[in-house]
């Protein structure tokens, strides 16, 4: 005990001090600053350019008890609230959902490469949000609120399959995971567009939905998709402290006293909800939850219980940067936001894929 | 005394298939009995019973009279702690982190760790003299300091019986002395019971008070190292001509082959 030189008490004080360091606020700030910047800008640019200092003054307009001069043209409003609001507001969602669910799957499959586009949970949803448009549902508010159930069912059952498929005895390795999710992201996706050609009327709109094009408008899919996000994102923020002993597998997980079969079953459900609730109203997104969770993790370390947050705030910005790019650079034409994160995407992912030997932030 | 770890005529496998038959053992507080045999014999099967992780197929393995694989994983784990090998660990933890997830078994969904959790884990780090590494990653540390991170994340669980699997596998002499002294000093002073596997036959006859011999899934000699590590039941145990003779600082036994 010769190197031990502080008393057990000085070592509490430091522990306590250690633990509210590392619940420093400052990600937070640039998370939530970054996010409320990319809002204002995502709503301010297109066709009808509103500068975002008007952007700001006719939000607080709106709220109560706030009286403004108006000085700017009505039409703003109407564009704000009825076109841009709603937009970029699925959009933050979907960003946020994407990441915080790529989160949760990378620490459930201890896989950095784990996230809802790759192991196939995306395209699942999508042939279940299709299979639902199909029937016609969404052509009202509740029908719209079917969606995610019928993509989550899509989703729950394609994890299924390919965590089926991927596992060698007790453990997932990279390689079976991707090829799985893979396969049969592959043969889901030909499904989805069997059923488009079959019913080219009914689903016209789908296709550049399912490019992650955003084709849904107003408030209705932000309403129907919230309480989605709400709760199983709510749930996810909860689960980092048991997702963190996860990490040391499945066996000391066990020994430690966590009831894993419990818990891994609540994070895939959760996440695929999450997952899916995202997928029912944008389409498939790619690499954003592959790539927001690890820019979390660079940034701010393994712990999941900040990692799963961050990670979901930080997804609601990137997907609004992504989707301003995807409005700006072939303007007046519209590129789908898929085509975005995937440009930016694949090339990352390849990267990660070298580095993944050797990095010690995993 | 009493009995804290019992084996009842376990029968511990995979499946169907067992790997240890009709074991009986029993250990008290404070002491360290050591299992040893040829490899594939089912040490790890062993530590896997007692620990929960499989249910005997046939009898029982019981820790203060409670059948192990009748607790939840919670209650088990405070009464039960294991020492796995220092493999593959994830690395970006911090040696903190890594303490003080030991108070798993005490937090429940909505739970973070309290001052009281903090305190646990800083006395086991004292104890095992980690704290001088609190703050560094897991993945930067020796393997001996690894393997005492997680006895003091086991200590953490504050057990009354503390599982070790080969901890001493990666380790050089220095280290393996270190780690099997902590070992036992923990056992005679705070009175833990210690069921621990080792490859090697010259620690055991050192460092644990009663050896259980395994051969063919069963427990071939069960006594103090004195009367198990003997060259006829090590000859036919292990196949192969084995000599022993008295260490000659220890006066432990000595194996040699």
């Amino acid at each position: 005990m010769s190197e031990f030189t502080h008393s057990p008490e000085d070592g509490v004080i430091a522990l306590s001090k250690s633990m509210k360091g590392r619940r420093t606020i400052t990600p937070w700030m640039w998370t939530i600053g970054a996010l409320l910047i990319m809002l204002v800008l995502s709503a301010a640019i297109g066709p009808v350019a509103i500068p975002p200092f008007t952007v700001i003054k006719i939000l607080i307009s709106r709220l109560p008890l706030v009286t403004l001069p108006v000085d700017w043209p009505t039409t703003f409003d109407t564009i704000l609230y009825q076109i841009r609001l709603p937009q970029t507001v699925l959009i933050a969602m979907t960003g946020m959902a994407l990441a915080g669910s790529g989160a949760a799957y990378q620490g459930l499959f201890r896989n950095p490469l784990a996230d809802p586009y790759i192991i196939g949970v995306a395209s699942g949803a999508g042939l279940g949000a299709v299979l639902a448009m199909a029937a016609e549902w969404p052509t009202t508010f509740m029908g719209m609120t079917v969606i995610p159930i019928a993509a989550f069912i899509g989703a729950l059952i394609t994890v299924a399959i390919v965590y089926s498929l991927a596992r060698v005895g007790r453990t997932t390795p990279i390689t079976t995971l991707i090829l799985a999710g893979v396969a049969v992201s592959a043969f889901t996706s030909s499904l989805t567009s069997l059923l488009m050609l079959l019913s080219t009327e009914q689903l016209h709109r789908a296709l550049s939905w399912l490019l992650g094009g955003f084709a849904l408008g107003g408030w209705d899919p932000v309403l129907a998709a919230l309480p989605y996000l709400v709760i199983g994102l709510g749930i996810l923020f909860v689960l980092g402290r048991p997702l963190n002993v996860l990490q040391f597998g499945d066996e000391q997980a066990l020994q430690l006293g966590l009831h894993t079969e419990r818990y891994k079953i609540v994070v895939v459900a959760v996440s695929s909800l999450v997952a899916a609730t995202a997928v029912s109203f944008t389409g498939i997104i790619g690499f954003v939850g592959l790539i927001v969770p690890h820019l979390a993790r660079l940034l701010w370390g393994p712990d999941y219980r900040r990692l799963i947050p961050l990670a979901t705030l930080t997804g609601g910005s990137v997907l609004l940067a992504s989707d301003i790019i995807a409005r700006i650079v072939l303007a007046p034409r519209e590129l789908p936001v898929g085509i975005v994160t995937a440009v930016i995407g694949a090339p990352f992912f390849l990267w990660l894929l070298r580095r993944a030997k050797q990095e010690r932030f995993w | 005394m009493k009995i804290r770890l019992r084996f009842e005529r376990a029968t511990i496998g995979y499946g169907d298939t067992p790997v240890l038959n009709d074991i009986s053992l029993e250990v008290i507080p404070g002491e360290v009995l050591g299992i040893v045999g040829p490899n594939g014999v089912g040490k790890s099967t062993l530590v896997k019973g007692a620990s929960g992780i499989l249910t005997p197929i046939s009898g029982r393995i019981r820790v203060d009279g409670k059948e192990i694989s009748e607790l939840s994983p919670p209650n088990r784990a405070r009464l039960i702690a294991v020492v796995p090998q220092a493999t593959k660990l994830p690395e970006a933890f911090t040696a903190r982190d890594v303490v003080l997830m030991g108070r798993t078994p005490y937090l429940g969904w909505l739970d973070r760790e309290g001052e009281s959790d903090f305190r646990i884990a800083v006395q086991t780090m004292a104890r095992t003299n980690t704290n001088g590494f609190a703050d560094r990653k897991i993945g930067e540390l020796s393997g001996g300091d690894q393997q005492r991170l997680l006895i003091a994340r086991a200590l953490t669980q504050t057990p009354s019986v503390l599982l070790l699997d080969e901890p001493t596998a990666h380790l050089d002499l220095r280290h393996q002395d270190e780690i099997l002294n902590l070992i036992t000093s923990l056992a005679k002073e705070e009175g833990l019971t210690v069921l621990i596997t080792l490859h090697d036959l010259n620690l055991v006859a050192r460092f644990a008070d009663r050896v259980a011999l395994l051969s063919n899934g069963r427990v071939q000699k069960l006594g103090n190292p004195e009367q198990v590590l003997t060259p006829e039941e090590l000859t036919s145990v292990y196949g192969m001509e084995i000599h022993v003779t008295s260490h000659p600082i220890h006066g432990t036994p000595l194996v040699l082959s």
